[in-house]
């Protein structure tokens, strides 16, 4: 890792230099140029952003640097992918590195203020929450005076778990290793009581790294709130627009009855909202700087937000709608009108 | 230096390109403008980098180490808590980072002199085991024995309900070891002063021996007379100060360990991957530096009769001493450079104290200038005390 910020420093400077003459859009201009769109994801969280056994990454978080890129080069395949610690991130983002950070990253005030990062909406509703072994006999989270616990550094979770402990009097010791797969293996391995991510990411690993999945469970108590999204750096307002509108495409045809599979007959629907949307009213391709039909790129090769939930989340976690339901449906994905 | 003509009637005056023929005015004017290019270059990556983290609205500057850092590091040598400031978090980084070189390279430099002198012994499997053990753990990059050891660490431990007790009150878990320390008392506090003044009352001892055997000839034990000044000094303060009895022993409270000192996993494997790691280099090192002392000393040693293991103690390290001195000193630069490895396993060094920071606030640069000071001071200070320790080494012609 030390060598990686290294090289980001390094790498800071040299973009400084670079960027010297840099006029707003020169990130979309860099991607223009390149032909694809440089996406920071997660080193390995299965259902948000992992490699399939053939290399390819797939995931919620996945999709949305593929819809990006399905708005703005025209392939949602032109993505190069480039797995991050929690650590690496924002420097990573800043430096430019990457041009988007789509890696279950909670959108904060401070970060939003402060780490010049610019987030796109909210693709995953979450709360931090707390997983430990059966065998512990542990029922709630208020039992946990004294544990050890595992997280990753650098995230909020780090300093929910120390707020938490702090409100409710309770001591813990937190062993913080930098590779989410080293923590996962400390945790099973016994070297830590509790292991603490977002409810998500718990599930996640429950799933997918537990020796047996069965042993372990995840506490009922849900001690944040953690509004998941992709940023990008400050400074670039076309680009984030186009990041932002891309993750609303996907909400809003979900919204709109618009999917992958009948998104060519819906070309040819009466209602105005999905005329709009798929270009056939022309309008909002021109708005964002790039042709009418983005939006039809983006439901044809990724899916609505409700295909590309039910292909990762649902498929590979189990997880439910819950928060992640459309406001129709009494949760919290709303899509700010396409028009 | 340019030749002047003598012209018929007195010196020709230089003209400007007699100096720039001059070697030594030329010198002068490519310093110059080597400066110049670095300074400007120094000047063009600053003012860039400070504008663009200006237009990507990226806050800068070092104010961020007042606030509360809000969040937990597991093991500390200060008080710490999630309430302190970045600049504690920061301050316990350091004080990690330095126990573990500084234990590193008291460790490494015993065993790589083990090491080292017995791949020279004159006992074949001694020999050959020592070699193994060199070229083995040498071959190996430092981060992938890291990541061995943390392996081995946790795992081979049960958990705190079945802790294995290898002796009364120690405690051996996975989540590292246990042992019992005493209360804090002031009677501590005595025998820490105690120490202190023994070595003192020891150095002019240890004058007077010397002056005495080239006076009179005559030999002073005084590696025994240390021992007892030592013993007897701290012994003293610890009865005058009531000698206390009272011991904080490990016991499994809920479900974990508490009271006694921990040594952590993440601290042992951090420890003992630098330790083995460097040792091999410093076998070598030793190896090389007894190599270097000619076999006539050997052989002279042998015909005033002295015991092969004084004579090695006595006549051949210390000259080869002079010979190992500079490459140890780049071992100990290595080993306390390579602690900011120990990230990868979650023991809370400098660098992931700082990594840390650097995510929680957004302030990389700031955060790697503070780690990059920190490791430059580390190295002067080390380097500074080996080319100390040098000096008096260095052979004294008479």
């Amino acid at each position: 890792m030390k060598m990686k910020t290294i090289l980001a420093a390094g790498a800071m400077s040299v973009a400084a230099i670079a960027a010297n003459n840099a006029h707003a859009g020169a990130v979309l201009d860099g991607i223009k140029a390149k032909g694809f769109v440089q996406c920071g994801v997660n080193t390995g969280l299965p259902g948000f952003s992992a490699a399939n056994a053939e290399g390819k990454w797939e995931g919620l978080d996945v999709d949305v640097c593929r819809a990006a890129a399905a708005a703005l080069l025209g392939d949602a395949e032109k993505v190069q992918y480039t797995p991050m610690t929690a650590a690496q991130r924002f420097t990573a983002l800043q430096s430019g590195e990457i041009d988007i950070l789509s890696r279950n990253t909670t959108w904060t005030l401070t970060r939003d203020a402060k780490l010049g990062l610019t987030f796109g909406g909210v693709n995953y509703y979450d709360g931090q929450g707390f997983l430990v072994p059966k065998s512990l006999g542990v029922t709630h989270a208020t039992e946990l005076d004294g544990a050890t616990v595992c997280v990753e550094p650098g995230t909020t979770t780090e300093l929910n778990l120390a707020d938490y402990f702090r409100a409710k009097g309770m001591s813990f010791e937190p062993v913080v290793i930098e590779n989410i797969n080293e923590t996962t293996a400390a945790f099973f391995a016994g070297r830590c009581d509790v292991y603490t991510t977002d409810a998500s990411g718990l599930a996640s690993v429950r799933q997918t790294m537990a020796p047996n999945p069965d042993d372990y469970v995840i506490l009922p108590e849900i001690i944040s709130k953690e509004p998941l999204g992709p940023a990008v750096a400050q400074g670039d307002d076309q680009w984030a627009d186009l990041v932002r509108w891309s993750l609303m495409a996907m909400i809003e045809a979900e919204e709109l009855g618009v999917n992958s599979g009948n998104v060519d007959d819906m070309k040819k629907s009466e209602n105005p909202g999905i005329q709009r949307l798929l270009g056939v009213s022309p309008g909002m391709g021109e708005a964002l700087g790039v042709d009418e039909e983005w939006a039809y790129r983006i439901i044809k090769q990724v899916g609505n937000y409700g295909e590309s939930y039910k292909a990762n989340v649902t498929a590979k976690l189990g997880l439910e709608r819950g928060l992640n339901a459309l406001w129709t449906d009494g949760g919290l994905q709303y899509a700010i009108p396409v028009r | 230096m340019s030749k002047t003509q003598q012209a018929p009637g007195g010196v020709r005056s230089k003209g400007l390109a007699d100096y720039l023929n001059d070697e030594n005015v030329r010198a002068v004017i490519y310093q110059i403008i080597a400066i110049g290019l670095v300074i400007l270059a120094g000047w063009y990556l600053v003012s860039n980098t400070l504008d663009n983290l200006e237009r990507q609205n990226i806050s800068t500057g070092y104010g961020f180490l007042n606030l509360e850092a809000s969040f937990g590091i597991s093991e500390s040598m200060i008080d710490y808590t999630p309430r302190s400031s970045y600049a504690t978090a920061l301050m316990v980084g350091l004080l990690n980072t330095v126990k573990v070189a500084f234990l590193g390279i008291v460790l490494c430099t015993i065993i790589g002199t083990i090491f080292g002198v017995a791949r020279l012994s004159s006992n074949w499997i001694v020999r050959k085991l020592a070699t193994v053990y060199v070229e083995t753990f040498r071959n190996i990059p430092v981060l992938l024995q890291l990541f061995f050891w943390y392996a081995i660490i946790p795992g081979a431990f049960p958990a705190a309900r079945n802790a294995l007790q290898p002796l009364p009150d120690v405690l051996l878990t996975n989540r590292g070891m246990y042992i019992p320390v005493p209360v804090a008392d002031n009677a501590y506090d005595f025998m820490g002063i105690a120490a202190i003044l023994a070595f003192v009352v020891i150095y002019f001892v240890k004058k007077w021996a010397a002056k005495r055997l080239d006076a009179t000839g005559q030999p002073f034990p005084i590696f025994w007379a240390s021992v007892g000044i030592l013993v007897g000094f701290v012994l003293i303060a610890y009865i005058a100060g009531g000698a206390p009895t009272e011991m904080d022993i490990p016991e499994l409270k809920g479900f974990n360990i508490r009271g006694g000192y921990n040594i952590s996993p993440e601290f042992m494997s951090v420890l003992i991957g630098l330790t083995i790691y460097t040792s091999t280099y410093v076998a070598e090192v030793v190896r090389s530096g007894i190599q270097a002392v000619p076999n006539g000393q050997w052989e002279a040693a042998d015909s005033l009769g002295l015991k092969r293991s004084v004579s090695l103690r006595k006549i051949i390290l210390p000259q080869s001493m002079r010979v190992a001195i500079p490459p140890l000193t780049n071992q100990y630069l290595n080993l306390t450079k390579n602690s900011s490895l120990a990230v990868a396993v979650g023991y809370p060094d400098l660098v992931s104290v700082s990594n840390t920071t650097m995510n929680q606030t957004g302030q990389a640069i700031e955060a790697i200038s503070i780690y990059m000071a920190v490791y430059l001071g580390l190295s002067l200070i080390t380097s500074l005390f080996m080319n100390w320790f040098n000096k008096k080494m260095a052979l004294v012609e008479r």
